[in-house]
């Protein structure tokens, strides 16, 4: 392979890296980080949240965490440089919801239309 | 990959068809790393089709153990710090990369090993641990899709831990020229990849199933 050039070592490394973060970005990140993942557990182990807010509860704070490492750990933004893997990314995400949401929408069909020898339905959540 | 190599072997050629100088001389390993993108979220599909399988399935313990008997949240929590803090000591290394320090990007390396490997560990010893309480992939289809899930991001992690060996070994001999730091960014985005998928698991699978 490539290995050994050390005279490529500091070339072709300016403008077009100038986003890969600093210090303290990537300690903002752990920071939230930590705090949004002690707050999901928190809903559901501390008791202190009532039964129907912990769903939402964990929704919010895992997405929440999700933008928090996209932005601090992987530098996703709207610079020119970015703007490309975002769009790749928003995409991924509309695959994404169209096979988790059709596949949980079209099963939960299936199971409520079954005809149940005990006539017992699965639990709606 | 190893343009500088294909540079260097056709170098002969040069003279003959000059252009394609230009053209290698501009790839600074951004669309090495947009390929990498493009691969992540294509694995990012698959681990789509697992949870919507995860999902349908939740509920489908077939009178067996239910999510809720068997998680143990707080032992969850400790999985979560370490991969989450081996996410930051990998974003460490990746500083001390750019600024060219080897030193200091190996001890990062290393660091973000033991954290990552503590994981996988710990993943080990609660699936373990499950299939010893008969809990195994077997017992219902929410258990088959609990191990398919996790036990998936989990092979994720067991590669990526083999991969940032590799380029340890790599960095110690041949430093950091370009295709090494080339390597080290997609590793870099793959690993902060699988804590953003950790972050899924932890709030779809275990927290969801303890509510």
């Amino acid at each position: 392979m490539s290995g050994a050039h050390p005279s490529h070592d500091a070339a072709h490394h300016g403008a077009a890296h100038a986003d890969h973060g600093s210090t303290r970005s990537y300690l903002i990140g752990f920071a939230l980080s930590v705090v949004l993942t002690l707050a999901s557990f928190g809903v559901v182990m501390s008791g202190l949240v009532p039964h129907d807010l912990m769903m939402p509860g964990i929704i919010v704070f895992g997405v929440a965490q999700l933008v928090v490492q996209l932005v601090c750990f992987l530098h996703m933004g709207t610079s020119p440089s970015q703007r490309g893997n975002l769009a790749i990314m928003l995409f991924t995400l509309l695959i994404l919801a169209i096979v988790v949401v059709g596949s949980l929408w079209v099963l939960h069909n299936m199971n409520v239309n079954m005809m149940h020898p005990t006539s017992k339905m699965m639990p709606v959540e | 990959m190893g343009s500088t190599a294909v540079r260097v072997a056709h170098g002969a050629l040069d003279d003959v068809h000059g252009g394609g100088v230009d053209h290698h001389h501009h790839d600074d390993g951004s669309k090495t790393l947009l390929g990498f993108w493009i691969y992540l979220m294509s694995d990012c599909l698959i681990f789509s089709g697992l949870f919507a399988t995860f999902a349908v399935l939740a509920n489908s313990t077939a009178g067996g153990p239910t999510g809720k008997e068997l998680f143990e949240l707080p032992y969850v929590l400790g999985e979560t710090m370490l991969l989450l803090v081996s996410s930051v000591t990998f974003g460490m290394a990746m500083l001390n990369m750019h600024a060219g320090r080897k030193g200091r990007l190996l001890a990062w390396l290393a660091v973000t090993f033991v954290f990552g490997a503590g994981f996988i560990g710990m993943e080990v010893y609660e699936f373990a641990k499950l299939v010893h309480e008969g809990a195994g992939p077997s017992t219902s289809a929410f258990l088959s899709s609990y191990f398919t899930l996790v036990g998936t991001h989990g092979l994720h992690v067991t590669c990526g831990l083999i991969w940032l060996v590799v380029m340890m070994d790599m960095v110690r001999r041949h430093g950091l020229d370009d295709a090494n730091r080339r390597r080290l960014s997609c590793l870099s985005l793959f690993w902060h990849f699988l804590d953003i998928v950790w972050i899924c698991v932890f709030t779809f699978v275990y927290l969801r199933g303890a509510i």
